[in-house]
């Protein structure tokens, strides 16, 4: 079989990326260009700002990625693009930039769902993952339990009903003095705290026991802070910090190992910004090793947002036939196995 | 073959414009509400296809580079950016209310488009065309007297009024703010009739033309839409520091 090389183009929030992938697994390039530095000024991603920087950046980019994958133009089967969810307007370059390179190099073109992504991330390192497999995808803007059932095929089994994982740590890194990104920081700081310090609540959800929500521990962590400043005692900050986190994991791990052991899965793995918290990796690591499943996770950098899982997913899209036509839209709110 | 683009309003217009033979070969704008994303694209795939051009033979990406809509804006801009980079061509930048301006090519009087910037302001320029006069004839040139900007539609009420002389107003801004333009102008004006009254890409082909020649076009990589204003998180950052000092 001849090689099919894929471009993949990502914009969805604030880092611009482009990639090239053969044959749905083989990165030649993965090109990230992040504005974490520009967004930490404002304490958040500044959804103007965002899309303007892809607006300046995209080009070098994307000319970055084909360079460094050795790869002409010409040789490029189909340009990927994440067309939602995210930020309209941060997706509107990636998506009208790609539709039009595309157009003018007679090239097809494959819509890819952000987390469809993530989670393709996955076959990156392990050539042996194949579908059905379960996949906790985590980060800034989602948490979802997905059964992906085949190459482009998923269920979701759970979601969050308020704050995603990620949006949580930036939330209580915020408040605990820590700053943006909050991810990141929380994990490392965690690491000289005493995880069971404080009791903060593990939710479950009454009507669907895979789905997740954050917001009440993110109160509990503020209601926390607020006491002890009523009554004029100051508090730990790694404690706050790793038992928080430790919250966090317990969910995260308790749900999915719920659900690995109702459908009786044989592999599972993990995606999204927060798969790379350490402390999540070792625990679901350490859980899957118990119940003697497969477990999988991408390295850090195919956790963060990138364009190799975008080309990767747009890899198996291309290959069942399904391309997109020059009125594709982004689609801020787009569902997961929505087309 | 120059292929032009404004998407700067609510107006989507694209063209493609014979550089060498001073022809618009093919025009096609929709003056609807209707997302650009879904029919920027499509609308220059169809004038392709019906011409028979050749994607290849396009030398260049004429773009209505702002002011305007922030999101139309992106889609222009990235759009041309997108064709320019794939075909190795350059993009020309063509101001967005000088393009309107040149829908009344040759108008003798002021001409002044006014897009609405929300916020009582407006997007708005005001310019005049110089008779010019080689070997028994006559062409315009296009002469700046004020150069585009977001101003408070009442700032640019005075400035014309001082000029005191006719005016043709045209733009999105026209509807918002005529009433006004009626009360507060001591000068005689008019309104630019349908097909000149709104953005057009042949009007930016004229411009581009011009620049293309001139050798005015710039890399794709270093496009970027002229905004002329900040984002609201950046302006609160600075009014936050000022007030610090």
């Amino acid at each position: 079989m001849d090689n099919i090389t894929i471009l993949g183009i990502e914009s969805s929030c604030d880092e611009t990326a482009a990639s090239v992938v053969r044959n749905g697994r083989e990165v030649l390039s993965n090109i990230i260009s992040s504005q974490i530095d520009i967004h930490t000024l404002y304490g958040g991603v500044v959804p103007e700002i965002a899309s303007r920087k892809h607006m300046e950046r995209i080009d070098r980019v994307v000319d970055a990625a084909l360079k460094e994958a050795n790869t002409s133009i010409e040789d490029v089967d189909a340009v990927a693009v994440t067309y939602g969810p995210g930020l309209v307007g941060a997706l509107l370059v990636g998506v009208s930039y790609a539709k039009s390179y595309a157009w003018a190099l007679n090239k097809p073109l494959v819509g890819v769902h952000h987390i469809e992504g993530h989670i393709c991330a996955n076959y990156i390192e392990n050539k042996e993952l194949k579908p059905p497999f379960m996949c906790l995808v985590v980060s800034g803007g989602h948490t979802h339990l997905v059964m992906v059932t085949d190459y482009g095929r998923y269920e979701v089994l759970g979601r969050t009903r308020d704050d995603a994982a990620g949006e949580a740590f930036d939330k209580v890194a915020r408040v605990i003095g820590l700053g943006y990104p909050g991810g990141p920081k929380i994990d490392k700081v965690s690491c000289e705290g005493n995880p069971a310090a404080i009791d903060f609540p593990r939710a479950k959800i009454a009507d669907n026991e895979y789905d997740f929500s954050f917001s009440g521990l993110k109160s509990a962590v503020l209601n926390y802070l607020n006491s002890l400043q009523m009554k004029g005692e100051s508090y730990i900050q790694a404690d706050v910090a790793a038992s928080f986190q430790q919250a966090v994991v317990d969910v995260l791990v308790g749900h999915s190992m719920d659900a690995v052991t109702r459908y009786n899965v044989k592999d599972f793995a993990i995606a999204g910004g927060v798969a790379s918290n350490s402390h999540l990796r070792e625990a679901m690591q350490a859980a899957c090793k118990e119940r003697d499943i497969n477990f999988y996770m991408p390295s850090p950098i195919f956790c963060t947002d990138n364009a190799a899982m975008i080309a990767v997913a747009g890899y198996y899209e291309y290959m069942a036939g399904s391309l997109a036509s020059w009125n594709l839209n982004a689609v801020p709110a787009l569902k997961l196995g929505e087309k | 073959m120059i292929l032009c683009i404004d998407s700067s309003g609510l107006t989507a217009s694209t063209a493609i414009i014979d550089e060498e033979n001073d022809v618009a070969v093919a025009e096609y704008t929709v003056n609807l509400k209707k997302t650009h994303s879904e029919t920027l694209l499509p609308m220059i795939d169809e004038m392709y296809r019906l011409t028979g051009l050749n994607k290849k033979d396009t030398t260049a990406v004429a773009i209505a580079a702002g002011p305007g809509s922030f999101t139309g804006l992106r889609i222009g801009g990235a759009t041309a950016k997108g064709i320019a980079s794939a075909l190795n061509i350059p993009v020309i930048p063509i101001p967005t209310v000088d393009g309107l301006a040149y829908n009344c090519y040759g108008h003798d009087g002021y001409v002044c488009p006014i897009m609405d910037a929300r916020r009582n302001q407006t997007y708005t320029g005001i310019y005049s065309f110089r008779k010019t006069l080689n070997d028994n004839v006559y062409g315009y040139e296009m002469e700046t007297e004020l150069s585009q900007c977001a101003v408070d539609i009442g700032e640019v009420i005075s400035r014309i009024n001082k000029l005191g002389k006719p005016v043709v107003f045209l733009g999105d801004g026209v509807p918002v703010f005529r009433r006004t333009l009626d009360d507060e102008l001591t000068v005689a004006h008019t309104y630019a009739p349908m097909g000149l009254n709104r953005q057009n890409a042949v009007s930016i082909g004229r411009l581009g033309v011009k620049l293309y020649r001139e050798g005015k076009g710039v890399s794709a990589a270093s496009f970027a839409p002229e905004y002329l204003r900040q984002s609201q998180a950046e302006r609160e950052l600075k009014e936050g520091e000022k007030s610090n000092d």
